[in-house]
């Protein structure tokens, strides 16, 4: 039996699980995350397969958040050349617009919006200027690390951006770096422009943890296929994640759910993640979860990337818990991990949601119940009323429909939340809930997707959403999935306003296990 | 006179949102836009009508096309300038002021990076005071001026000005020529003095959407009194609460129609209906029109009190639903025939907000 090795480098602790091909877990640790990602790697990898035949370990999977941590800290961010393909279109808002002041200064180097780039209907808005690429590449030879190449519509049609990028090459040497943007982001230029950019910053910290975690896959002994884990819960190999590392950023959160749904057993619910100072609530449709549609902003600079759709608020084990006048109020400040030295129970002296979640007979062994026997009745009431009634407003802001689904709640806050809710069909606590982030990495699967502006008039809308689920399913077997086992799991339609021919943005996402 | 400075635009971004009612296009690149022609030109000059001559001309310029196109073709500005250039020189006469047609959406600040990039100053009043698909759909043709000449313009330099006999002829040719164009354009129309416009515009709907932002981000950050303030202010009405339970969507030809269906959070058997023509248009509760055409129809996130356009809105959204009253500026002549219910298909009667 082939065996499987999730990684999942979070900001406190790195999480390493051994999963079986029934998706059984064989291994699982916790270690402190360290500033090298290859320390933190090598030593969960080797305590983790400890125990294991690791004969039969044929894929590592790995999810982190250092390119995270980069952007946020803005550390080892390389400078990047900014070549727009769109004049005269364009120019009316100029590239690293709104963008914070000091990621500007430290990223930003020469940036351009040349003659290139197409119209929604696929014709050139003007040929690609050729000579002006050559003349920025000259520009750059020396300054900057990577260059981002970006041009209207090329998610539908990306030969300007491909042949800029063969002239930089030709010019600045065949190991220099492009990003184009038709590979990074969907519809919305200066969005896509803005993730392209990022992208091209991040390519040196990508390439350091990727040797980092082959590295430590060798000093192991492991000679597997590695793999690293995207924003929407789906898998890239690690030579990929070294061209396009902003594709990573938002992987945590994903794997969490689709770790603690898996575990669940599940594929359609909903799953709360309640830790010391917040709880975010998220819900998965098919296995994957349901993608936000506002914009997502990566260290004060707005992106296009579809990460999930969270709700947070503060409501945590160490939540802090106050009587007043006006009656009981709760956070949202917490005492965080320390709960378990502060709490009352602990023989601290902050009355926490943990204190209140001990003497409602949800929370056992956690300290001294007797401890929390001062507290009045009316406020054990009041705090528990409050919590159901949170928990109960996130589920409901989240589900898809009036259909009941499950709850899957996971996290060491998860005793918070109540066997019963409105509108769940039942309350799920599945074992190993503690590592659900580097499960989901184990058990993330290939994935393929397309974002499209389609004419219905003609071919019809069915041929043309054939048309987009046979691309989703090529681009998702090109990553690796199995063509026998890809499905559709995702179809959005959107119709466009004063466009003719009955135009509609199609975005189609197909999935599958790996080939193995 | 004043100067309109960047630090004032966020204000007006999120009044132009709320106004859109739900389309007008994404303010956020035309702010972007603003800052630049700020950057580039320094502050934007603002006037009221009682600043200017009588005489002076003024034109409205506007970004035509499709909301989708243009998140993707990002305007270069210069189609702007040559619009209102073009305007000018099939007219013969200098323009001396910029004004929005519309004060909701995007068109409410691009006409501030165009004024700046011309270097005459925008005049506080629109034709709308909130978002219409449609260009004939003005206080301006209420008042009997026409939108012609007009002049329609890309970013490659190609022009096109016409005359038409009606302002709805007017909208058929800027569409049909939008679409050979590119589908984001600029357009300059409804060349008027400013003595015309004191008969026909709506005086300080900059100012309006201003203020209507600044009081929203007061209901954002949850002070004191905020939505009493607003409420009053705006002279509207909290009409329903409640969470999406259907979004049906339809592709027509050139507008992006749609119902959304809404349950009440406390009692399930009361519904509102929201009928979509790229903007919010006609709300219905129990077979019962309670806003319709031209009032304001706004959807809000019910949290964080942010205006949802119609793009976005998705099943499970928890919405609060704002019905404003339009401009008093609407209410005159052949009103309703342009933009009450009838105009827009609906069989139903217009139901006054106010009063």
């Amino acid at each position: 039996m082939t065996l499987k090795i999730g990684i999942d480098v979070g900001g406190t602790n790195t999480d390493a699980v051994v999963v079986d091909a029934d998706g059984k877990v064989l291994a699982a640790t916790k270690s402190a995350t360290t500033p090298d990602p290859f320390d933190g790697i090598r030593e969960s990898l080797s305590k983790v397969i400890a125990d294991v035949d690791r004969e039969q370990i044929t894929q590592a999977m790995l999810g982190t958040t250092h390119p995270a941590n980069a952007i946020i800290q803005r550390r080892d961010l390389e400078r990047v050349g900014v070549l727009r393909l769109a004049a005269p279109a364009s120019l009316g808002v100029r590239p690293g617009a709104s963008w914070p002041k000091d990621l500007l200064a430290t990223i930003m180097g020469p940036a351009e919006i040349i003659r290139g780039g197409n119209e929604f209907d696929g014709s050139e808005i003007s040929p690609l200027d050729e000579d002006a690429v050559r003349r920025f590449a000259e520009k750059c030879a020396g300054d900057v690390a990577a260059v981002a190449v970006s041009a209207p519509f090329s998610p539908a049609t990306y030969d300007h951006e491909q042949r800029a990028a063969e002239i930089l090459v030709e010019e600045l040497g065949a190991d220099f770096s492009v990003s184009m943007s038709h590979r990074v982001g969907a519809l919305g230029l200066l969005e896509r422009e803005n993730a392209t950019i990022l992208n091209a910053s991040l390519l040196g910290v990508a390439r350091n943890v990727v040797n980092g975690f082959h590295a430590a896959l060798v000093e192991n002994g492991l000679s597997v296929d590695a793999f690293l884990t995207q924003n929407d819960g789906t898998l890239m190999t690690a030579d990929e994640a070294v061209r396009f590392p902003v594709l990573t950023l938002g992987s945590g959160p994903t794997n969490s759910m689709r770790g603690a749904c898996s575990l669940a057993g599940l594929s359609d619910a909903l799953v709360i993640d309640v830790g010391g100072t917040s709880a975010d609530v998220g819900i998965l449709v098919d296995g994957f979860p349901r993608e936000s549609t506002a914009a997502i902003e990566v260290g004060g600079v707005r992106t296009n990337f579809r990460m999930p759709d969270l709700i947070s608020i503060g409501l945590g084990g160490g939540s802090v818990v106050r009587v007043g006048e006006n009656g009981v109020a709760v956070g949202p400040d917490s005492v965080g991990y320390r709960v378990v030295n502060e709490a009352l129970v602990r023989g601290g002296s902050t009355l926490t949601l943990s204190d209140i979640s001990v003497r409602s007979g949800r929370l056992t062994d956690f300290g001294d119940p007797t401890l929390a026997e001062g507290i009045a009745e009316d406020t054990v009431r009041a705090a528990m009323t409050w919590v159901d009634d949170q928990i109960r407003i996130m589920a409901d802001r989240l589900k898809a429909s009036r259909h009941a689904l499950p709850l899957i709640a996971v996290g060491g806050g998860s005793h918070l939340v109540p066997d019963d809710v409105p509108g769940v069909t039942e309350v799920v606590r599945p074992n190993n809930h503690a590592v659900a982030n580097a499960y989901g990495a184990a058990i993330a699967e290939a994935s393929g997707t397309i974002d499209r502006v389609f004419r219905y008039e003609g071919p019809g809308r069915e041929a043309c959403l054939e048309e987009a689920r046979n691309l989703a399913i090529e681009a998702a077997t090109r990553s690796g999935a199995d063509p026998t086992k890809v499905r559709i799991t995702s179809v959005q339609e959107v119709p466009l306003s004063y466009v003719p021919g009955q135009a509609c943005r199609v975005q189609v996402k197909a999935a599958g296990p790996l080939a193995s | 006179m004043r100067k309109l400075a960047s630090d004032a635009l966020d204000q007006l971004t999120l009044g132009a949102t709320l106004l859109g009612t739900g389309g007008g296009g994404d303010p956020f690149i035309a702010k972007l836009m603003v800052q630049q022609a700020i950057e580039d030109f320094g502050p934007i000059d603002i006037v009221d009508l009682d600043e200017l001559d009588d005489s002076a001309q003024l034109v409205t310029v506007a970004v035509v096309g499709a909301p989708t196109v243009i998140i993707e073709k990002v305007p270069s500005g210069r189609e702007f300038t040559d619009a209102v250039r073009a305007l000018a020189s099939y007219m013969g006469r200098k323009i001396d002021a910029i004004m929005p047609v519309e004060v909701g959406g995007m068109n409410t600040l691009i006409p501030l990076a165009v004024a700046a990039e011309l270097g005459v100053p925008c005049v506080d009043a629109d034709g709308m005071r909130r978002a219409f698909p449609q260009i004939e759909m003005t206080t301006f043709t209420l008042g009997g001026l026409t939108s012609s000449p007009m002049s329609l313009a890309d970013e490659k330099g190609n022009r096109v000005a016409f005359e038409t006999t009606t302002n709805l002829m007017g909208e058929k040719l800027v569409r049909g020529s939008a679409m050979m164009l590119g589908l984001a354009n600029a357009l300059a129309s409804y060349p008027m003095t400013v003595a015309q416009a004191k008969t026909a515009a709506i005086s300080g709907s900059m100012q309006y959407c201003s203020d209507v932002g600044g009081l929203l981000r007061d209901v954002q950050r949850q002070e004191e009194n905020a939505w009493d303030r607003f409420l009053e202010f705006t002279e509207g009405r909290i009409i329903f609460e409640g969470k999406i339970i259907d979004v049906d969507r339809r592709t027509t030809t050139g507008f992006a129609r749609g119902t959304v269906t809404i349950e009440d959070f406390a009692d399930p058997t009361r519904t509102m209906r929201i009928e979509i023509q790229n903007e919010l248009l006609l709300a219905i509760e129990d077979g019962r029109p309670v806003v319709t055409p031209p009032d304001l129809i706004c959807m809000l996130d019910f949290e964080t009190a942010d205006p949802i356009t119609t793009e976005t809105i998705a099943y499970g959204q928890r919405v609060r639903i704002l019905g404003l009253p339009c401009a008093d500026e609407w209410k005159r002549g052949a009103w309703l025939d342009v933009v009450g219910p009838a105009a827009f298909g609906y069989d139903v009667d217009y139901v006054p907000l106010k009063g």
